[in-house]
């Protein structure tokens, strides 16, 4: 067939004068990293609020929770992206709205991605937090309030430190999604890896290296983000409780 | 500027007869071919034969770990060049962007099908594979009549449950310039300037046709836990 190969130029300088193509990937990398640890933040707190929630007796907070968490689980990311990018800086007031569109690049992309994307994880970090909780046995709950506790404290020393560690693994897949998903930012511009390699194929038409070096980082970063979630999670596993991973006993 | 109802009633047959055809072909298309490759991958990976297991769990795990904005772009500009190959071209051949899509979804959707499969293909007890084959059943005898059909009958709702979220996916298909039903709505929402107003109401649509289908299969999953 008639592909050129050259993967020298994976060295070659970048039009835009910052270095090498690899260096200019990499740096797209570290957008990928930025933007998805930033929404990490923003998906833990929500989620786990929302998750929360959603076990508390009260019926009513817990359909509010239901409400949040299918209406952000039933849209494609892609709209909500748009959403976030055309529609929100016109339904909030004029002032704030300009200012949001008048932020200088990256951030006008990053800003919106960021909140895009945490938004849309915390509703699966949600789904994780619940089901957690839900996989202890009711005893638990019911010991608390024997000792006196209230519903807070019960959550705050009982229920939530056991359903955190046992969500350990789900939540590491979440991340590895969120790492992902940012890339769905390249359509409102933002920089990131994907973003960066397309741009280096219509820069050197090496589609084929741009692609691949792409792929590359990506699985180097998978690979060191499960190796280090599985040390996290031999750390804090629930001694008694069956572990993946962890062979044996006590 | 007032959100123009009248922007979304006179698009709307463009927005459905182009745009949610593609969108559901493409689904369609996907969904059937990936079920069937991911099924294989899943008899791939759980076979003794040491070689099957290494390349199905290293296509499903290489296929899980990119983004699929990346996959997409790979295969639009892969899927010529081996077009090429296999017609004996020497150069590469025209796909355009529907059949590049199809084969983009079907093949990284057979790696999330082929989990779910493989977990369907270990939920059924050993004993059943043995008595098939102390009953004379070939391999694919057995797999045929006994394992697989329990198999899918089991994770049905699951087999559902990531076709939503291929039909939510396929939007991505907006990266190569594909005319889906977001790329209906963004094509109009640029030409008209009415960005809100189309955006919106796509959010509308996706949402109420997922949240449809997963009542659906909430309520399906209901009936199949009564039947075992």
């Amino acid at each position: 067939m008639g592909y050129h190969w050259n993967w020298k130029i994976l060295f070659a300088p970048e039009p835009g004068g910052t270095g090498t193509f690899l260096h200019y990937l990499v740096v797209g990398l570290g957008w990928s990293l930025a933007t998805a640890l930033s929404a990490w933040l923003i998906a833990l707190v929500i989620g786990s609020i929302v998750g929360t929630l959603r076990t508390t007796p009260n019926p009513w907070v817990v359909r509010l929770g239901n409400a949040y968490v299918e209406i952000f689980r039933n849209i494609p990311l892609l709209v909500q992206m748009f959403l976030w990018f055309f529609v929100m800086p016109e339904l909030v007031p004029t002032r704030l709205g300009d200012a949001i569109k008048q932020m200088p690049p990256p951030w006008g992309a990053f800003v919106p991605a960021v909140l895009c994307l945490g938004i849309f994880t915390s509703v699966r970090v949600a789904e994780q937090v619940r089901a957690g909780i839900n996989s202890l046995p009711r005893g638990q709950r019911m010991a608390g309030t024997a000792m006196g506790l209230t519903q807070m404290q019960t959550y705050r020393h009982v229920i939530l430190p056991q359903a955190f560690r046992i969500i350990m693994p789900p939540l590491t897949s979440e991340f590895m999604n969120i790492i992902k998903n940012s890339s769905v930012a390249l359509t409102i511009g933002l920089m990131e890896l994907t973003a960066r390699a397309r741009a280096m194929q219509e820069f050197s038409f090496q589609v084929f290296e741009a692609f691949a070096a792409a792929t590359v980082l990506y699985l180097v970063t998978c690979l060191l983000v499960v190796w280090f979630m599985r040390w996290l999670e031999a750390r804090v596993r629930v001694p008694g409780l069956i572990a993946i991973g962890a062979g044996g006993g006590h | 500027m007032g959100f123009d109802w009248g922007e979304i009633t006179s698009n709307l047959p463009y927005l459905f007869k182009v745009g949610m055809v593609f969108t559901l072909t493409l689904t369609g298309l996907a969904m059937a071919g990936g079920i069937v490759f991911g099924t294989i991958l899943a008899m791939m990976r759980l076979s003794s034969f040491r070689v099957f297991q290494v390349i199905a769990g290293g296509y499903v795990n290489l296929m899980r770990s990119i983004p699929l904005v990346l996959v997409i772009f790979w295969f639009f500009f892969l899927v010529p060049y081996i077009g090429g190959w296999v017609l004996r071209e020497d150069h590469p051949i025209q796909v355009g962007a529907f059949y590049s899509a199809v084969i983009t979804f079907t093949m990284f959707e057979a790696a999330y099908y082929c989990e779910i499969m493989r977990a369907g293909i270990q939920s059924i007890p050993r004993g059943q594979v043995w008595s098939a084959y102390a009953l004379g059943l070939t391999y694919w005898q057995s797999m045929g009549h006994i394992v697989l059909p329990q198999a899918f009958r089991n994770m049905l709702p699951v087999l559902l449950t990531q076709t939503i979220i291929l039909f939510q996916d396929t939007s991505l298909v907006y990266v190569i310039s594909a005319t889906d039903f977001l790329g209906a709505a963004s094509k109009i929402a640029n030409r008209d300037y009415r960005l809100i107003e189309m955006y919106s109401f796509a959010a509308v649509v996706y949402f109420v046709i997922s949240f449809s289908l997963s009542l659906l299969v909430k309520r399906l999953q209901a009936r199949i836990a009564v039947i075992r």
